[in-house]
């Protein structure tokens, strides 16, 4: 009975022993690692994975995948930063409309939001497969960033913005304090809201949802939504920390997110998983990458060892359900 | 050495064969005789265990009791393969073809002809696939993609396959139950001519009259147990489907009359399209009344439109409906399940597994899942409630789990099944829909939930209850509905119904 329980709580808390592993050895094998500095640089670095991260949860958790959000990304970015330093020019109507910092952070946001919402919206209408509907969202995401930048990114966006992503409050980078607000409302709505249990429900058996009487369009809608949102703050943040919007920026960030989920235990067919494991996903993503930069790993090598990673966290997840 | 008497010897022979799927016996202590150059016809209900007793002699199912002995000697399949390779060859009744690929492709899957280099040599395949396909009398090119063939012809192609392994025994599981009567006549030429080669041929069928016409041997089951066999010469209809449902009402359960004079569902003229195919109608213009405290039951063979009817009123074929629908005594348009669960309308569906739970989830949350609304404020679930609600259900219907916080997916079916109504009843229906509510659950389960729906209808719900078991139907019905090929063959009282007079109904074909 005691064995049986030891077991359960390593399976348990699995991820959280890895991390605690990989921080004992790089704490051991170099001295820039368990610093002050570098302890907030790492936090500050996953902080928009762990944003995005939250959005691809919630959307795997229901069965479905999100492949637009490194594209939404840039696009709310250069919205923003375009909002922010040019506004809005309607020559005929010789109108020009300034934005203030808030109105911009909004448009950047909306942005966000309307691309994810269209998403859920040809995955339930039409019944389009999200792994398309979200691939052709983005490459339609990249191109009208590429079509709202010109092509160049937009730069000098000035000090409170730059605030954002580079500034402090209470000792804290704003970038964490953001994403930390984040998980909270992602874990408040998973845990004790009634879409959270829906979206879990939708995952686990769609048909047993259905017959239940919960609207499956609606909230999976909702879902794409929030992750097309979270990919919009996930933008701003970005593009404030590099006082530049990069027409280029968030590329092959949904292949970040999607190891942060799955590294979490969450599974990729629906209905299992939790917010903090994603967040502990991406936090081992983080420090893995960080710990390699600091030992000298060639950023190839780099790649290679993250791939073997994802691999082993998907076994050790199989094996582990079926001990269960 | 074979032939040195005149008594035939069995191609196949079953002895003693018993196989339970957690703890609930399919099939106890089941003998079957297959003789070379005869049809044997297996006969039974929906669920007297036809399609599993197949599958073990086919390998499908490799752990059982008992023994299979093809020639006198004993076998043991551990898959479909390994008995195609001895001869043994099944055709299911879901077809199993690839639909993309070509009729050639589909008879030689994973046992493709290679030429030299190791490539495929289609030459040879096409030729022999023209020649089988020509002796099934099916004049198509063998390279047509098997999706361009109408059921009856996909049927053929599947025979094609087991010619090809040179099957000394071959099991059609309800071959004509999609095909049309010409296809019908086709069938039965070849089987004849199979027959003639020394084929020993296995037949499922719901249809009698089919029987008669082609089976030298019958062969029947009910509820998992062998109940006699002869030759089909001599032997009558009555007496068929004597075998077949003659049982003693084992259980006592006799329905209390709770039946009042209040009518609360009032159905006209529902008929139900195929959504696939406007023109095949899944229900065909069934009408019906339902009273408070009234148990209404529902029977028919597999596909008659049964589990239609309940769907139908559930709000499933939005699109598809029509005729009218009026609940206590006003009509009423359901379009979607929550139409239908405000109206008062609950649907226990037929597949617990696939259709009634989220196996990963506790039983509380399955029970909340249909009524999270009341339990919630402010669309934040309160989890005390949520317990709260849980526990009295358990307690109510004996659920036998460990904690409300427990996966329902390690439960056992009659637990689960509980969970499922729990979550029905939850929501408090006026109307509660069973499809078949007691299948696949143990004996003691059963007699529970019997008890659980008798009570449900004394507190004046009205209850409509789909079973392919006609002594449970005719234990707890106050009046009972056949449905036959879509349509309504019969409606029957209490007092009037037996499980011959139902059989009868049930296996009636349009005219």
């Amino acid at each position: 009975m005691n064995t049986v329980t030891l077991k359960q709580n390593l399976i348990k808390f699995q991820s959280i022993i890895a991390l605690a592993a990989m921080c004992i050895a790089l704490s051991l094998l170099s001295d820039r690692f368990l610093t002050p500095e570098n302890t907030w640089n790492v936090m500050r670095q996953i902080s928009v994975n762990v944003i995005i991260s939250v959005g691809m949860t919630l959307v795997i958790l229901t069965g479905g995948i999100d492949l637009s959000v490194g594209s939404i990304l840039a696009l709310a970015g250069a919205v923003t930063a375009g909002m922010l330093k040019f506004g809005a020019e309607f020559t005929d109507a010789n109108l020009y409309i300034g934005f203030t910092l808030l109105g911009a952070l909004i448009g950047g946001t909306l942005t966000g939001t309307l691309l994810g919402w269209f998403n859920g919206f040809t995955i339930t209408r039409f019944k389009v497969p999200p792994f398309v509907a979200t691939l052709a969202m983005l490459t339609i995401a990249r191109g009208l960033t590429m079509l709202w930048t010109g092509g160049f990114p937009i730069t000098g966006l000035g000090d409170n913005m730059a605030f954002i992503g580079t500034g402090w409050l209470l000792g804290i980078p704003m970038p964490v304090w953001i994403s930390a607000i984040i998980v909270l409302a992602a874990v408040v709505l998973t845990n004790q809201t009634m879409l959270g249990r829906h979206i879990y429900a939708i995952g686990g058996n769609e048909t047993a949802a259905r017959l239940s009487g919960l609207k499956i369009k609606r909230i999976k809608t909702i879902v794409y939504s929030i992750a097309g949102a979270l990919a919009g703050i996930g933008g701003i943040i970005v593009t404030s920390r590099l006082d530049s919007a990069q027409p280029n920026a968030g590329f092959g960030f949904e292949l970040d997110s999607i190891a942060a989920v799955v590294i979490g235990g969450t599974s990729l067919s629906g209905g299992k998983g939790t917010i903090m494991g994603t967040v502990q996903g991406a936090l081992i993503i983080g420090i893995l990458n960080n710990g390699l930069v600091l030992l000298n790993v060639s950023p190839f090598w780099q790649q290679v060892i993250k791939g073997f990673v994802i691999l082993l966290a998907v076994v050790i997840e199989k094996f582990n359900s079926k001990e269960e | 050495m074979e032939k040195q008497n005149n008594i035939p010897r069995p191609v196949l022979e079953v002895r003693n064969i018993s196989k339970d799927f957690s703890g609930v016996y399919a099939l106890q202590n089941v003998d079957l005789e297959i003789f070379p150059g005869e049809v044997t016809a297996i006969i039974g209900e929906n669920g007297a265990g036809k399609s599993t007793l197949m599958k073990i002699i086919s390998g499908v199912y490799p752990e059982y009791e008992g023994d299979v002995l093809l020639n006198s000697e004993k076998v043991a399949f551990n898959n479909p393969k390994e008995a195609g390779e001895q001869g043994v060859v099944i055709i299911h009744q879901e077809l199993n073809l690839v639909p993309h690929l070509s009729i050639t492709e589909n008879l030689f899957l994973g046992i493709e002809k290679t030429n030299r280099l190791g490539l495929l040599d289609y030459a040879a395949m096409n030729k022999q696939a023209k020649a089988l396909l020509s002796r099934l009398h099916l004049d198509i090119s063998p390279s047509t993609p098997v999706n361009q063939l109408r059921v009856g012809q996909q049927q053929l192609v599947e025979i094609a396959k087991a010619l090809l392994l040179d099957s000394k025994v071959l099991i059609m599981d309800e071959p004509t139950s999609a095909i049309s009567d010409q296809e019908v006549e086709l069938l039965f030429k070849i089987i004849r001519e199979l027959r003639s080669k020394g084929v020993a041929i296995v037949y499922i069928s719901h249809k009698l009259n089919e029987l008669f016409e082609i089976a030298d041997r019958y062969s029947v089951l009910r509820d998992g147990r062998s109940m006699g066999s002869g030759q089909m010469k001599g032997v009558t209809h009555d007496q068929l489907i004597q075998l077949m449902v003659g049982r003693d009402l084992t259980n006592s359960f006799q329905k209390a009359n709770t039946m009042s004079t209040t009518e609360v569902l009032r159905v006209e003229n529902l008929t139900v399209q195929n959504p696939q195919n406007k023109n095949d109608l899944l229900v065909d213009d069934v009408s019906f009344t339902l009273h408070e405290g009234e148990i209404l039951g529902i029977c028919g063979l597999m596909g008659a439109g049964r589990t239609e009817v309940l769907e139908a009123i559930f709000g499933l074929y939005p699109k598809h409906v029509s005729g009218k629908i009026s609940i206590g005594g006003k009509e009423l348009k359901i379009r979607r399940v929550n139409d239908a669960i405000a109206a008062g309308i609950a649907l226990v569906p037929e597949d617990r597994k696939l259709q009634g739970l989220v196996l990963n989830m506790s039983v509380a949350k399955n029970t909340s899942m249909a009524s999270l609304e009341q339990i919630s404020s402010f669309s934040f679930i309160r989890k005390k409630k949520e317990e709260e609600l849980s526990e009295l259900f358990i307690k109510k219907l004996s659920t036998k789990v460990a904690s409300s916080n427990q996966t329902v997916g390690k439960l056992s079916g009659g637990n689960q099944q509980k969970v499922v109504i729990a979550k029905w009843l939850a929501t408090n229906p006026r109307i509660l829909l069973l499809d078949e509510p007691t299948r696949g659950i143990d004996v003691g389960a059963k007699s529970e939930i019997y008890r659980l729906i008798n009570e449900l209808a004394a507190q004046g719900m009205g209850i409509i209850m789909v079973s392919s078991e006609l002594p449970e139907i005719l234990a707890l019905s106050d009046n009972i509905l056949v449905l036959s090929e879509s349509r309504l063959a019969a409606t029957l009282s209490r007092t009037e119904a037996t499980e011959e007079i139902i059989m009868k109904a049930a296996l009636k074909e349009k005219e």
